[in-house]
């Protein structure tokens, strides 16, 4: 055995928790689990925040969820509306209607259908709106749009600032957060895992990959493969304008997210997408189709035909085929859990998935509904990925 | 898409000569400038000045009128000479996008020239908010085009040959300085003696400048040398400047403080590229990684002029024939032994004119205060943020510029971190008690400058290279 070898052993960190990634969800389970008393290790490989969860559009929503993720949603939104109390910041939270606005008969009846379904899931926070109600949310709205879709208690904060307030919280409780840690590999024995990575390995007793949209090759290190595609939403921010929109607004037509922050900068987004290379760790904009999103925002809100762009950019973010998360036990490996695959969606439920995980990890199933998220639903790709 | 072998950014000295040059190899060459006219910041306005105002010729002096020859030659050339381009982004596989009349348009090319040359180096000092305060490169630019010289009592502080070349034309202009407060430290004087006899090889930059200070001392300019703790004076605007001068305090009044501490390369699009970049401890700045042939670590960009290291005008023509010569070559228009040949005087007088850098280099260093500012003085202008938060934030876990973005939306506003990058990178490495590289700096993100929200609309989906 080399002198290095049993160097890293006899430094080997060990921790009830090791936790891939170090992002909204990788940083929530940690203090969830140091709130329960457990010792948790974080690696990541950037910094903290550095993808998705630092560089996304902010949107705290419930509006317009996959009915399977209604419940998470729903408690989420319940801790956002006291997040200081849970990580002593208010993230730059700040309550606000998000709206979806229908610029067609045709849009009013896809908002109109889906606000029944909601209904009929026993939900009741997704109104439709009139032109009138419309217009007293969104008073600068063009004159074409006729109506649309509001979840009033929702709202939006700052994705970085956020992100490293559930860090300082987990660190403050304990929790380890080592950056600028690539993991390599995971090995298992005597009930224990081993997480190698390029500044040696560390040892828990439980595993949990919150490697955002690199959380398939963790999945497969655990002989899981999963179909994941990072995909790398884009975004624009403008200069300061003068105030006119107080909610967080998207199109029931074309995609849209759209915010006026409370410097006035007006952040554009709704998942128009860039191009992922450099191996999957950086992206490129696709300026024309960026394009259709700055037309949109024109389009619904004319005083935007004077706003002057400051900055462009794209979030890597993985997708899952369903576009729904995988959240739960490993199906091959026993106290191993995931919350990765968010698909574009996972910032507001954050403060939840932690929460949920957490309760897993001591053993209690919570009451939420999860079958949804098993990563078992996608057994039959498990193949020739050795 | 409009598609040329050769895109070249910036008119100036390194542009306009990379762009004689391939031109006469027979490649097809878009020049792309933000200025009406050739010349660059150097030779600003050049052809106008000739045409027109020889009086602003004689006072600017013989070395700005050698641009008139670069800019002749570009007349000449067979070049797609595009003024008034913006240029916004640029992909690494070369889809140059560009603003131009009020639209923005998409340019593919085999090769990339960057010849974005310098910037000023911001001199954050107590004060420099101020309306009044200008930096001397600014105050160069009234003069150059539009002949426009302060009629009010005006002060220069700082340091480097700008600082007393403006002061000479401002003289010649009849508007002489109230004053120049030099920031050079006596003990540089000393360190940068050793440099002397090799920069003896570049004599004539030394005789001019002995030239000026000889002017200057001859008009009786009031000339206080070895300054520090400069500090603008005034509430809601400049009224004087204050520093410590030979054991005293001393206050200058005036209405325009022209400040100055030498320029850096402008790494906007090298940075925006993903070129790989060092620490330059001489220059204090951080430059492209470049070759012999001035190429950058990304295929297919070259960087040549003051933007890949400031070497001055004369070293940026040099260069931009160097760059062309080798591009030349790559498109198959130029055997490398011919390239070789062609290059070698060049390398010669490159090499010349680069003998007197490290005089310069050692002798106008920034002083500490201006590349680290005091806590209280405002290092992001655009988002207002002091160098003290800076400090706090890192202390907070705040490790390179990137997160003091996401910490402070430092370098986050309009000027997208020209302004800042540099003092917030040296601020959080002093903080951090870390080198510069391991610091780094800003990710640079499109649009390089604002842009109208229509421009971007406007942009046809059939342009997309990625469909």
């Amino acid at each position: 055995m080399s002198a290095t070898t049993r160097s890293a052993r006899s430094t080997l960190a060990t921790a009830d928790v090791l936790v891939i990634g170090g992002g909204i969800h990788g940083c929530s389970v940690a203090l969830h689990c140091a709130l329960k008393g457990l010792s948790v290790i974080v690696v990541e490989r950037h910094t903290v925040g550095r993808h998705a969860s630092g560089v996304n559009a902010g949107g705290v929503r419930r509006l317009g969820r996959a009915v399977a993720e209604i419940p998470l949603s729903m408690a989420a939104m319940e801790i956002w509306h006291r997040i200081t109390d849970l990580v002593d910041d208010d993230c730059g939270f700040r309550a606000a209607p998000q709206v979806k606005v229908a610029e067609t008969e045709a849009d009013l009846d896809t908002l109109a259908a889906r606000a029944e379904t909601v209904r009929a899931h026993g939900y009741d926070h997704e109104v439709p709106l009139d032109r009138q109600q419309l217009r007293s949310l969104l008073p600068a709205v063009a004159p074409h749009c006729i109506g649309g879709l509001a979840s009033l208690g929702d709202g939006f904060a700052d994705p970085y600032r956020t992100t490293a307030a559930f860090r300082r919280a987990a660190e403050r409780h304990g929790a380890r957060i080592v950056e600028r840690c690539s993991a390599l590999g995971i090995d298992r024995s005597a009930g224990r895992f081993r997480l190698n990575t390029d500044h040696g390995a560390f040892d828990g007793a439980l595993l949990v990959n919150c490697a955002g949209a690199w959380g398939g090759e963790v999945a497969a290190w655990l002989d899981e493969p999963v179909p994941i595609e990072p995909i790398a939403p884009m975004m624009l921010v403008t200069d300061r304008l003068p105030r006119f929109c107080d909610a967080v607004v998207g199109a029931a037509g074309r995609p849209l997210s759209f915010k006026q922050m409370d410097n006035g900068t007006v952040v554009v987004g709704g998942g128009r997408r860039g191009v992922v290379d450099d191996q999957g760790t950086g992206t490129r904009l696709r300026l024309p189709e960026l394009a259709k999103t700055a037309a949109t925002a024109a389009d619904i809100f004319p005083i935007m035909a004077g706003a002057t762009i400051v900055r462009c950019w794209a979030g890597i973010e993985g997708r899952m085929p369903d576009d729904l998360p995988v959240i739960g036990p490993s199906g091959t490996t026993p106290d191993a859990v995931h919350a990765f695959g968010f698909s574009a969606h996972g910032f507001q439920l954050g403060p939840i998935v932690g929460a949920i995980l957490a309760e897993q990890i001591v053993g209690d199933r919570g009451n939420l509904p999860l079958d949804a998220f098993d990563i078992r639903r996608f057994g039959s790709c498990k193949t020739d990925t050795a | 898409m409009d598609s040329a072998d050769v895109a070249i950014i910036g008119a100036g000295p390194a542009g306009l000569a990379a762009a004689e040059t391939l031109a006469a190899a027979g490649a097809s060459v878009v020049l792309l400038d933000e200025q009406q006219m050739p010349g660059g910041q150097i030779y600003r306005g050049i052809e106008a000045v000739q045409a027109l105002r020889r009086q602003t010729l004689s006072l600017l002096g013989s070395d700005y009128a050698a641009g008139a020859t670069l800019a002749k030659a570009l007349r000449n050339a067979p070049v797609d000479y595009q003024p008034g381009s913006m240029v916004w982004d640029v992909s690494r596989d070369l889809v140059i996008h560009y603003s131009r009349e009020g639209r923005s348009q998409g340019l593919h090319a085999r090769h990339l020239l960057i010849a974005s040359g310098a910037l000023e180096r911001p001199v954050p000092i107590p004060g420099w908010t101020l309306p009044g305060v200008m930096t001397v490169g600014a105050l160069q630019i009234l003069l150059k085009s539009d002949g426009l010289v302060p009629r009010v009592p005006l002060v220069l502080a700082g340091s480097g040959p700008l600082l007393l070349l403006l002061a000479v034309q401002l003289l010649k202009a009849g508007a002489p300085p109230a004053a120049i407060v030099e920031t050079v430290p006596r003990r540089a004087y000393r360190s940068a003696a050793r440099h002397v006899p090799r920069a003896l090889q570049g004599w004539r930059s030394l005789m001019k400048g002995r030239r000026w200070i000889r002017t200057l001392t001859h008009a009786g300019v009031p000339w206080y040398r070895g300054c520090t703790n400069l500090r603008v004076e005034g509430a809601d605007r400049a009224t004087g400047l204050a520093f410590h001068h030979a054991g005293r305090t001393e206050t200058i009044a005036a209405d325009v403080i022209g400040l100055h501490q030498g320029v850096v390369p402008n790494v906007q699009l090298t940075r925006l590229l993903d070129c790989e970049h060092v620490w330059d401890a001489s220059q204090r700045c951080f430059r492209p990684r470049l070759d012999d042939w001035l190429a950058t670590t990304v295929d297919g960009v070259s960087v040549a002029g003051d933007g890949g290291g400031i070497f001055g005008a004369v070293a940026a023509e040099w260069q931009g024939r160097l760059a062309g010569l080798n591009i030349a070559h790559r498109l198959d228009r130029l055997p490398s032994a011919e390239r070789d040949r062609q290059a070698a005087p060049m390398r010669a007088a490159l090499a010349r004119e680069r003998t007197v850098r490290p005089l310069l280099d050692t002798l106008y260093q920034p002083p500490p205060d201006v590349l680290r500012p005091a806590d209280e003085v405002v290092v992001c202008r655009c988002e207002e943020v002091s160098a003290g938060r800076i400090r706090e934030a890192v202390r907070l876990g705040c490790s390179g510029p990137n997160q003091a973005k996401s910490f402070l939306r430092c370098g986050m506003g309009p000027c997208q971190g020209r302004i800042c990058g540099l003092p917030v990178a040296e601020i959080i490495a002093e903080t951090r008690g870390v080198d510069l590289d391991d610091v780094g700096y800003y990710r640079i993100r499109p649009p390089l400058k604002p842009l109208p929200l229509m421009e971007l609309a406007g942009l046809a989906a059939d342009n997309d290279p990625a469909q």
